[in-house]
């Protein structure tokens, strides 16, 4: 009975898809993507490379860095320390960053604040993380004189944006319940964060305090090597721009895997323990 | 809850933070970190923006050699993340529980993505800098690798939470393997992974500034020159230049996020 209208293809055949807009939004998309790519490769600047011997080499070197990893101009204990470094530097941008979120979060979800401010709040955190964090880094090293200073707030800045997001989503998501019975009990505003929000959330912020700092600890090898922020992707880039000598190079990388994927199996079992949904 | 389980977590919690407070007071030793130098600093830095980081009509004129930079970068990261996509797709389908060829190569696909994505970026650049030089294809490749890594994780982990019942409802019917991720995965899981792809689109133009900067290619490569000329005017620009093309970038995966998810 609704057969009153059936689209049908130029030579007759009915239409079995009904394209949505979902679907037609999803293939433009990928399209449009697929195009970029190509016209990308017109783009990229070509200069000085011998893409056959590159790529001989490059497996050479790969070869030398992870098959004879050695030290040469760091000692082990050295080499220990300065991943202690980047492992502080990472701690100290998560853990200000985290007590700075929590307080931006309180401002930023819509259940706790006024639709203004928390619109105020996201609009200055989408800034804040449109810009790469080496970016920030090299502002403040001018500001603030190249150390451990510039670098620790260079990497607050987005460390305080991720958080943010993350935190006001856990608060908005607290049971509505919780806030209307403190509300009527007399509770103020600041009883009702911290005996209502606070207790509900706080394993839920603690382990997303741990994924930022997994993702901080490989911002901090990165803003050793370009911002020249110390640590031990400052080694890194000594080793390979200035030695070249990849055998440290390599034992730089072994080191900086083993402390990632420490990170990263503790921040997994985190996700499986407390986001269940997520995690499979 | 009673009130031993009560007075138990408070304990926890005292502890954990005690805990917290002793890292940061040991972290801040190692760096030599200083709290009070820190705070000073934030004003300090904020006025110095304001007044050294203006765009000023000189400046201008360098506006085209920025934009071409901005878009050989912009154009890298996109190719860099489409073509780490596919192969992501493959690593995933092959990683996945639900989709898995055999054991092995599930094992083989998550522990490529494994180390390639914890080999931090920077390791990437600088050895490839090496035999690549200083062009384009070396932070494209820098930045395939990276994002294949994190990827394939993204796509193992939607393949396993979306597909466990067509596929069983597939293989009931005697389709094939083929049938099964052609016609159930990836269609079902195609609008999550776009968007992956999208947010990886965002991040590698960051991450390419990152990268640019080591490789000496794209708009990291000008914003180093500047920086080292001691042109914060420019500097300005360039920053400026990078914070429009991500918020455009971000608005768009935005919307196309919101209507197919």
């Amino acid at each position: 009975m609704e057969a009153t209208y059936i689209k049908r293809k130029k030579d007759g055949r009915i239409h079995i898809k009904s394209g949505n807009k979902g679907d037609r939004v999803l293939r433009w998309t990928v399209v449009i993507l697929t195009i970029l790519t190509f016209v990308a490769f017109l783009f990229f600047n070509y200069a000085g490379l011998e893409l056959g011997s590159a790529i001989t080499e490059t497996a050479y070197n790969l070869k030398v860095m992870f098959l004879e990893p050695a030290l040469s101009h760091l000692s082990l204990g050295e080499a220990i320390y300065q991943v202690g470094v980047t492992l502080s530097l990472a701690f100290l941008a998560t853990i200000i960053g985290a007590v700075i979120a929590f307080f931006l979060s309180l401002m930023a979800a819509t259940n706790l604040a006024p639709v203004g401010i928390t619109r105020i709040v996201r609009v200055f955190v989408a800034f804040i993380r449109a810009v790469p964090t080496v970016l920030w880094v090299l502002i403040f090293a001018i500001a603030a004189g190249l150390g451990s200073e510039a670098a620790v707030l260079g990497m607050l800045f987005h460390s305080i944006a991720y958080l943010v997001k993350a935190f006001s989503e856990a608060f908005e998501e607290v049971d509505k319940g919780i806030l209307e019975a403190l509300q009527s009990a007399g509770g103020s505003w600041w009883h009702i964060v911290k005996s209502g929000v606070l207790p509900s959330t706080f394993t839920y912020l603690l382990s997303w305090v741990f994924l930022r700092f997994e993702i901080n600890f490989g911002v901090a090898v990165a803003m050793g090597a370009a911002a020249g922020a110390g640590g031990i992707g400052f080694d890194l880039f000594m080793a390979s721009s200035f030695y070249f000598d990849l055998r440290e190079v390599g034992f730089i990388t072994y080191a900086i895997l083993i402390v990632a994927f420490l990170l990263e199996v503790i921040s997994t079992r985190l996700k499986k323990r407390y986001f269940p949904a997520t995690s499979d | 809850m009673n009130e031993k389980t009560l007075r138990k977590n408070r304990w926890q919690t005292v502890i954990l933070l005690l805990i917290i407070i002793v890292l940061t007071y040991v972290s801040s030793a190692i760096t030599s970190f200083n709290f009070v130098d820190g705070l000073v600093t934030i004003p300090k830095a904020i006025g110095w923006m304001f007044s050294n980081l203006m765009v000023t009509q000189e400046t201008l004129d360098k506006l085209p050699t920025i934009l071409e930079k901005l878009a050989e970068t912009t154009f890298m990261s996109i190719a860099a993340t489409t073509i780490a996509a596919v192969v992501s797709l493959f690593l995933g389908v092959f990683g996945s529980k639900t989709t898995k060829v055999n054991n092995f190569l599930s094992v083989f696909a998550r522990f490529i993505a494994s180390v390639s994505r914890n080999i931090p970026v920077v390791a990437w650049s600088l050895v490839l800098l090496l035999s690549f030089g200083q062009n384009s294809v070396t932070g494209f490749l820098a930045l395939f690798v990276g994002t294949v890594g994190f990827l394939t994780r993204a796509f193992i982990e939607s393949i396993d939470e979306a597909s466990q019942s067509s596929v069983e409802a597939l293989t009931a019917t005697g389709a094939t393997y083929f049938q099964i991720v052609g016609k159930a995965v990836i269609p079902q899981c195609l609008p999550q992974m776009i968007s992956w792809v999208l947010f990886m689109v965002e991040t590698n133009i960051r991450n390419a500034t990152l990268v640019g900067i080591l490789t000496g290619t794209g708009i990291g490569y000008t914003f180093d020159m500047y920086y080292k000329m001691l042109n914060y005017n420019a500097v300005a620009l360039v920053t400026l230049c990078i914070v429009i093309t991500v918020i455009i970038v971000d608005l768009m995966s935005n919307y196309v996020r919101k209507v197919i998810l």
